[in-house]
Formats: C-alpha cells, sequence, structure tokens
C-alpha cells in the first residue's frame, strides 16, 4: 500500500512537471489519470521491488554520479581510438562476472556496460555478461570488475563475488 | 546579473558546439570501424556523450524553467533506452550468427595472417 501510494506521488509530480496547467479541472484529470495508472499497475502486479524500486531512491543517483564520470572518460578512450590510427582497434569478447542477485541490478549493470563506449553488452545471463570491447584497455578496466561491486552495492545485497 | 546571463549564454553553447562535434566523431567512426560490433561502440560516442552535452547546453538555455524539468526527462528516459536498443541490436546481430572479429595480440600477430589488422572471423 505504502508502495503504491509513493508510485502515485511519483507519477502525480511527473504529470506537475510536463503539464504546465494549474487549474482545477486540469489538476483534477491529472489526479484521475494518475489514480488510474496505479489501480491498472495493481491489477497487473507490476508495483513491487521491481517496478518501483523506491528502495534505490537514495543510492541509484550516487551510483549514476560515478557512472558519468566513467562514460565521460571512456567517451574520451573511444574518440581517441576513433581519430586515431586504425591499429588501435584491438577488439575482443570478454566474459565479464556479474554477481547481482536481482533483476534490477542485473540489467543495471549490462545497461551501464553499453552506456560506457567501448564496451557492449552482447549476451546476459546470470553470472556473467559476454562484453564486446573495443580496445584492451576499455576490456581491462571492465574485468577489475569495479563497476560490477559498485552495482552490487546499489542494488543493497554487497559485492559478492561468484566464482573467486 | 547581466555578466551571470553572458556565461550562461556562452558555456551553454559551448556545451552545443562540444555535443555537435561528439556527434561528428562519432558519425566518423561509425563509417571508419570494420562491422557492426565495432561501430556500436562509435555509435555509443553519439548517444552518450553527444546526447548529453547538447541536452546539457539546452538546458542552459532554457534556465530554471519547465522546458528544463522536461529536457531532464528526456536524459533521464535516454539513459534507460539507447543502452537497451544498444542490446537489443549486438544480441540480434549475435543470434543472426555474425561474430565479431577478434583481435590476436601483436605480439602473436606471426601465425601466416595476411590480414593486415590481425583479425580472424571464427563465424
Amino acid at each position: 500500500m505504502l508502495r503504491s501510494f509513493s508510485m502515485f506521488m511519483f507519477l502525480l509530480a511527473v504529470w506537475l512537471l510536463l503539464s504546465g496547467h494549474y487549474d482545477m479541472l486540469i489538476v483534477g484529470f491529472g489526479l484521475l489519470s494518475c489514480l488510474g495508472v496505479v489501480l491498472i499497475a495493481r491489477r497487473m502486479d507490476i508495483v513491487d521491488r521491481e517496478g518501483h524500486p523506491i528502495h534505490l531512491t537514495w543510492r541509484a543517483p550516487l551510483y549514476w554520479l560515478w557512472l558519468g564520470w566513467e562514460i565521460a572518460k571512456s567517451n574520451w578512450a573511444v574518440i581517441k581510438v576513433i581519430l586515431g590510427p586504425r591499429n588501435r582497434l584491438q577488439p575482443q569478447v570478454i566474459r565479464a562476472t556479474a554477481s547481482q542477485e536481482t533483476d534490477v541490478g542485473l540489467v543495471t549493470f549490462a545497461n551501464s556496460i553499453t552506456l560506457t563506449p567501448g564496451t557492449v553488452s552482447v549476451l546476459v545471463n546470470r553470472d556473467w555478461i559476454d562484453v564486446h570491447a573495443l580496445t584492451q584497455e576499455t576490456a581491462d578496466g571492465l574485468m577489475i570488475g569495479d563497476m560490477n561491486q559498485r552495482v552490487c552495492q546499489m542494488e543493497g545485497t554487497g559485492a559478492k563475488r561468484k566464482g573467486d | 546579473m547581466e555578466i551571470v546571463n553572458h556565461i550562461l549564454f556562452y558555456a551553454s553553447w559551448a556545451l552545443l558546439a562540444a555535443g555537435g562535434l561528439l556527434c561528428v566523431i562519432g558519425a566518423f567512426g561509425l563509417v571508419r570501424f570494420p562491422e557492426t560490433y565495432t561501430r556500436m561502440h562509435a555509435a555509443g560516442v553519439i548517444d552518450t556523450g553527444g546526447a548529453l552535452l547538447i541536452l546539457a547546453g539546452l538546458m542552459l538555455q532554457s534556465g530554471l524553467t519547465l522546458e528544463t524539468v522536461k529536457l531532464a526527462l528526456i536524459m533521464f528516459f535516454l539513459l534507460f533506452t539507447s543502452p537497451t536498443a544498444g542490446y537489443a541490436l549486438a544480441r540480434g546481430t549475435w543470434s543472426a550468427g555474425h561474430r565479431p572479429i577478434t583481435h590476436t595480440r601483436s605480439d602473436a600477430r606471426t601465425d601466416g595472417h595476411s590480414d593486415s589488422a590481425g583479425m580472424t572471423d571464427d563465424g
């Protein structure tokens, strides 16, 4: 119930920010449509830890800040490869360990890999992700496992390294 | 106040120009790289660096208004949808049977590969 209420407030906040019309009738329609969406979502049984992950509200932005810096660094690395000589290209497929316990965590890890240019998730599995890396440098960066552990911290399970 | 507006104006154009430049570089890489997988990395520069810088520049242009909130939401959604689309593309390419060309370390390139980049296609 708390989760449904939180979802309603989130939807309402987004509605108010997107609308820009604040007379009674229009806001009333907004309230009704947010309520309708929450009711439908409850009926579909998707108002859960995965559909509305409020437990990530504070940890996720911290992770995104770190990810933003990683994106900036890897953008620079890929730009150097694009503009550099052809033999700088060292494409390879590597298998990164994924120690996340939740689906949200695993998807976040896979998406983060793709978001940092120089590494793209190709095959995602329960315990590992096959990653296409552009250069040795970007491959090594991922194999250290820093991103893996940070996603684990974000999903709140801590880094349990499998296979170590 | 006047001076702050000037700084914001030039900062926003610097961001827009940088974002545009990244898009051009990404497009250049898209043409230059040999196959789908490597080209996806060049496309990654466009939809992270290029898109984020352009959106940040536009946010400075619109200032503290609802438009900025909308641009922030666009940025937010873009960061979720573009890697998902990228994964669909990569996975689809893999499922279609295309395997990436892989680099053999330069110190092991004496095994008679005629390919100058030392790349093999095991697909």
